[in-house]
This record gives C-alpha cells, sequence and structure tokens, in this order.
C-alpha cells in the first residue's frame, strides 16, 4: 500500500482537460447551426419574396414602396387564378402527365434495376453503365432529333405527336428512366445477396424476390426515386415549351410563362402565385414521404 | 430426407478452379461437415449443392436423382447462411413461414409447423418480433427455424455461428447438435472451425485446394490423418512437425531428431516404417498431448528427453509448454504441476506410439 500512494504522490500533478471533447463538439455545433441558418435564409428568402409579392395588387408591385412589405394585402391573385380555366387545366395536365410519368418510370426502373443488379447476365455491368450514360446527355441536345423524330414519324403514319400533352409522357421518362435505375441498381445492390438466395430456396421466382422481398425491403431507396421522378416532371420545362404549343395542352411551368406574360407586359402577381401554387404539390409529397426516405428498412436483416 | 452424392464435381471460375472434381456420398440422416481454410472450396461445394452456384462438370444427386440443372426451390432443400439472411421487412413468423406461404400450404399446416420448430428452438416468445429486434444468437435460431418448418430433404448450413461470439459460438454448437438428433435430417455444414467440425460431425470432410483430402470420422481424422494438411488442420493445438530421419541401428529403428536426440520406434511401428528407412525427408509427427512431463514410470513407448522451454503458457488443466527442436517450435502439454517456467528446463517424455510419419515429398502419413 505504501509503495502505491508513494508512486502515486510522484506523479507530477498534470490536470486532464476533461469535457474537451464536449468543447470542441459545441464549437463544430455552432458553426454547423451558422451556415445552415445561412442556407436556409438563402434558399427561403425567394419563395418568401413570391409569397409577399403574391398578395400585393398590380399597383402596389409597381409602386416604389418597400418590396419586402405588403401595405394592401389582397387575395385577387389567388381568386383569379383559380378560377381561370387556364390556369386549371394547366394544373391538371401537370398533374396527370406526372403521376403517369411516376408510375411508368418506377414500373420500368425497378424491374430493370432489379436485372441489372441481381441477375447477372451476359453484358449486365456494361448495360447498367450504358443506362446511366443516357442520362449525362442533356435535353437540350435531345430534343431536336426528337422533334424531327416526331415529324418523320407523322409523315409516315400521320399520327400527331407535336402539341399533345400526352406525348410528354414518352418523352420525360427518357430524363427519369435512367437515373432512377441507376438509383435503383445501387440500392438493389447494398441488399445482401444471400438474401435473395435465401427467398430462392425458400421457393420464390425472381419475380416473387422482387415483389416480396426487395421493393419491400428497398423502399426508402424507391420513395427517393420515386421523389426525383416527380420533381424532374413536375418542373420540366424545355420538353413541353418545345412539343406543345396550344393554351389548353400545356402544363403548368410553361404555361405560367405563356400566358401570364404578354409581349414585355408582366403580371408579376399571378406568376409568383402561381409559382407557389405549383411549388406546393412537391412539397407536400416530400414532407409525406421523408419518413419513409430517412427510415433503414434494412436493419436487422444480417449481421449487424 | 434423402442421401446426397457428389460425383467428380468440378466448378471453374474463369480460369482458377475452385473445386476439382470431388467424390463424396453422405448417407440418409448423416452429419457431415465440409471443413477446410478459406478459398478451400468447401462453401462452393455447398452452394452447388443448394443450386446457387451451377457446376462446370460431374453431377449431384440429392435422394437419387441427378439435380444439375434443378433451380434452387426443387431441391427440396433448405439453407442456413452465415449472416442470417432473414426477411427484415418480416415478422418472425412471417420469415418461418414465407417458404411454406409462398407453396400455398394450407393456414393450418403452416401453423402447426412454425409453432413445432419455435418450440424445439425455444423461440415462441419472438414469434411476433422483427429481426431488427433479436439479439445475433436468436437471429440464428430464427434462420434455423426457417430451415426446419420447410422439413427438406436436406439442411445446408454455410458457416452458421461465424458470426457469434465465442460463448454463443459453443451454446449454439451444441443447439444445432439437439436439433439435428431430433429432426434427424441429412446435413451438410460448412466450417473453418475445426472444433465445430470435430464436434457436431458424423463424419467430417477435410477440404483444401479445391480438393477432399480426407473424409472419416473425428476419431479417424484425429487418430489416423491420412495427410500431412489433415494431421496439422485437426487439434488444436496443431500437431508438432519435426523434421527427422530413419535409423536402422543394432538397437533397432530410430528416429533421429537432432545429433544428440533420437527416439527408439516401438517395435509394434517398426516393421510398417522400416522400409521408408531411407527416405531423408520425413516429419516426425506428434500431437501436443503426446509430449508430457516425464514422469516416474515411463510408459512403454514414452521417450524422456531433455527441453529448454522458451515460453509456458497455463490454462488451467494442463500447462502449454513451448520449445526449439531441429529448427521448428514443439509444443507440449504437461501437468500444471510439473513445474514448468519460461526459460528453464523441464525433462519431458515423447509417446512414441502415437507418432505419425509424413513423408515430406508426397504429403502423406506413412
Amino acid at each position: 500500500m505504501a509503495t502505491v500512494a508513494a508512486t502515486a504522490n510522484e506523479v507530477p500533478a498534470r490536470r486532464p482537460k476533461y469535457g474537451s471533447m464536449s468543447r470542441d463538439r459545441q464549437w463544430a455545433l455552432r458553426w454547423s447551426y451558422f451556415f445552415l441558418v445561412l442556407f436556409a435564409i438563402f434558399f427561403l428568402l425567394p419563395p418568401v419574396y413570391m409569397l409577399i409579392t403574391s398578395l400585393k395588387t398590380s399597383a402596389e408591385i409597381s409602386a416604389a414602396t418597400n418590396p419586402w412589405w405588403v401595405y394592401n394585402p389582397t387575395l385577387g391573385n389567388y381568386v383569379e387564378l383559380l378560377t381561370s380555366n387556364s390556369y386549371l387545366t394547366y394544373f391538371r395536365n401537370s398533374a396527370i402527365v406526372s403521376v403517369v410519368v411516376v408510375t411508368l418510370t418506377m414500373l420500368i426502373s425497378v424491374p430493370a434495376a432489379f436485372a441489372l443488379a441481381r441477375m447477372k447476365f451476359w453484358g449486365s455491368a456494361t448495360l447498367a453503365t450504358g443506362v446511366f450514360l443516357t442520362y449525362l446527355i442533356p435535353e437540350t441536345l435531345l430534343f431536336l432529333p426528337l422533334f424531327k423524330m416526331f415529324a418523320v414519324f407523322n409523315e409516315y403514319t400521320g399520327i400527331e405527336l407535336i402539341n399533345r400533352w400526352w406525348v410528354l409522357l414518352i418523352l420525360y421518362p427518357t430524363l427519369t428512366v435512367p437515373f432512377c435505375t441507376w438509383i435503383m441498381i445501387g440500392y438493389f445492390a447494398s441488399i445482401p445477396k444471400e438474401l435473395d438466395e435465401a427467398a430462392l430456396i425458400d421457393g420464390a421466382t425472381w419475380m416473387q424476390t422482387l415483389t416480396k422481398i426487395f421493393i419491400p425491403v428497398a423502399l426508402p431507396g424507391i420513395i427517393a426515386a420515386t421523389i426525383f421522378a416527380f420533381t424532374v416532371s413536375w418542373a420540366q420545362f424545355l420538353y413541353p415549351l418545345a412539343f406543345t404549343t396550344s393554351d389548353d395542352q400545356l402544363v403548368l411551368p410553361v404555361g405560367i410563362i405563356t400566358s401570364l406574360i404578354k409581349g414585355d407586359v408582366f403580371n408579376w402577381g399571378q406568376i409568383m402565385t402561381g409559382a407557389l401554387l405549383g411549388a406546393a404539390p412537391p412539397l407536400i409529397i416530400y414532407a409525406f414521404l421523408m419518413d419513409y426516405y430517412i427510415a433503414g428498412l434494412t436493419a436487422g436483416a444480417t449481421k449487424g | 430426407m434423402a442421401e446426397v452424392k457428389l460425383r467428380s464435381i468440378v466448378k471453374k471460375y474463369d480460369e482458377v478452379e475452385a473445386v476439382r472434381g470431388i467424390d463424396l456420398d453422405i448417407a440418409d440422416h448423416e452429419f457431415v461437415v465440409l471443413v477446410g481454410p478459406s478459398g478451400c472450396g468447401k462453401s462452393t461445394t455447398l452452394r452447388m449443392i443448394a443450386g446457387l452456384e451451377d457446376i462446370t462438370g460431374g453431377d449431384i444427386l440429392i435422394g437419387g436423382d441427378v439435380v444439375n440443372d434443378v433451380p434452387p426451390k426443387d431441391r427440396d432443400i433448405a439453407m442456413v447462411f452465415q449472416n442470417y439472411a432473414l426477411y427484415p421487412h418480416m415478422t418472425v413468423e412471417q420469415n418461418m413461414s414465407f417458404g411454406l406461404r409462398l407453396k400455398r400450404y394450407p393456414k393450418a399446416e403452416i401453423r402447426k409447423r412454425v409453432d413445432e420448430a419455435a418450440r424445439i428452438l425455444d423461440i415462441k416468445e419472438l414469434l411476433g418480433r422483427k429481426p431488427k429486434q433479436l439479439s445475433g444468437g436468436q437471429r440464428q435460431r430464427v434462420a434455423m427455424g426457417r430451415a426446419i418448418v420447410r422439413n427438406p430433404k436436406v439442411f445446408l448450413f454455410d458457416e452458421p455461428l461465424s458470426n457469434l461470439d465465442a460463448k454463443l459460438r459453443v451454446q449454439m454448437r451444441t443447439e444445432i447438435k439437439k436439433v439435428h438428433l431430433q429432426v434427424r435430417t441429412t446435413t451438410v455444414y460448412v466450417t473453418h472451425d475445426q472444433v465445430e467440425a470435430m464436434t457436431l460431425a458424423d463424419r467430417v470432410v477435410v477440404m483444401n485446394h479445391g480438393v477432399i483430402e480426407q473424409v472419416g470420422t473425428p476419431h479417424q481424422l484425429y487418430h489416423s490423418p491420412k495427410t500431412h494438411f489433415v494431421a496439422g488442420f485437426i487439434g488444436s493445438p496443431a500437431m508438432n512437425f519435426i523434421p527427422c530421419r530413419m535409423e536402422n541401428g543394432a538397437g533397432g529403428l530410430s528416429v533421429r531428431v537432432t545429433d544428440q536426440l533420437a527416439f527408439p520406434v516401438p517395435e509394434a511401428r517398426a516393421a510398417h516404417y522400416r522400409p521408408h528407412a531411407a527416405n531423408g525427408k520425413l516429419l516426425l509427427g506428434l500431437r501436443p498431448e503426446h509430449i508430457t512431463e516425464a514422469r516416474q514410470h515411463l510408459e512403454p513407448g514414452a521417450v524422456p528427453f531433455e527441453a529448454k522451454l522458451e515460453v509456458t503458457e497455463p490454462m488451467g488443466m494442463e500447462t502449454l509448454v513451448y520449445f526449439p527442436l531441429n529448427g521448428t517450435q514443439v509444443c507440449g502439454r504437461v501437468n500444471p504441476n510439473a513445474g514448468a517456467k519460461d526459460g528453464a528446463s523441464l525433462r519431458l517424455a515423447a509417446d512414441l506410439n502415437n507418432m505419425h510419419l509424413i513423408d515430406q515429398a508426397t504429403g502423406q502419413v506413412i
């Protein structure tokens, strides 16, 4: 005992910095909050400005007053837009196109990704890369050849594809399917191989393995892909601008621009209202699906 | 239930030959363990029996039928994977009944089978839980339950205990043995752990470099290994291999280990070894338990010698002693009260009745 006590006394009195880790953490948190707030302000200012502007009359918008304040708030822009047949048509077209495109995309890309990720066949790896490469070709390069193709198609078959809202159902998947397939290949590849082997031994066919095991397990990935496909379809501008012209065939992004900008007259109040209302559906979808998106459903499948 | 037969099975991955023409007959109800180091082809063999890998050559027969081109689901087998492979979105009950539901069994039958398997594995209270709410051992039981409910012809286990901690592994090993004694399904079990192989198997198949080195009961493999590899692989601590040569002198046949040390070969074995006396490249194989402290009354065949110990490892019931001999480190097992100390000398005795002689050129035990 005496030896132990003596040794203890000889140790230089150096106080360890207890809690230094938590101090580091505190600073890290402060910096993260600082940047998060900065980014939040940066990204929220435009929608706030849109909201403020949408509540103003045209006279107030053009008046030299504080643009960040509403002196005579009005819902006139909202009433006018929501009672205008054109706006409701754009909204309906956008909704139908987006929902159908998302459905089509999922019906194609989920089985495609499953086949490319799991059913190893000759050239599957090259095909998977090829799928992604098609996504890298920008639509600005594609719309002219597509336009030409549709014209030739019309020449030979007599079927008119230009200026039809439903032609967007063929066009949008060229953007959504490659990327969604790519996301899903990555997600399916992260599912342990033993899971489909167990299912195969349990007597499942490939289709049953996909529907009963892979789709439920890969739900977060499928939701991520769905969100992406919906956002792309909802916000797509170039293709509808190039391929649709009649008022009743337009979708929301193009409709707002073409009907609310007359020559050099910008109806800012209604443009902002239309854009704000147009942004609502993706927001609602994000809010509902975020929880699923974040949840890691593979927990417990294997060791860990 | 059924017997499994492998006939000249070959598996090639491009140019690499993972399994090189193996033949094996597994009897009905038998528990066979495939054991070997990583990359020896044991898991590939199991996966070929399961139908998860195509075979490059040969035939696999289950219950007398060639199943080379039969998909896994039609082979009537069940497999337990190393990492459990439970369906994470299903409850334990749904996991166990998945195969039966796919085959559209009546609900009452499914219920009965799941309950019976849950009773055997003692997991009744877990039936409503999801895999993520289970511990490693529980998950492994569920994986076994999923196999049992199917009542297949053959059970396949692919290193099922490798992910468990040491204590749980021993416990689950006993569980697997108990389950086999109850259900008596033909079982092929793959492991790299020779203790698991020895404790579980009716017969052990030792594989190395894609070929079967030896097939036999645990007793046969331990006491009569046929090759250098099997002799060294089975047993822990491993068998000692000491370079030696044979001397056929006036006093009879002896094994010379160093210039100073030679062990006389017991008369019973001398006749067998004498033809190899001219072979200059031999290894003397002695298990650690056959190198003990020299007792006052030596057994016939035990030869005393002095050894300078390098390291001692007290294990409680025995002490492992390590000392150099003819360029190799040799391990012996001595009584904990024999006075073995690091760096000290100790009088040991080698039991030549249990010696093995290995031809270094062929790798065969003579």
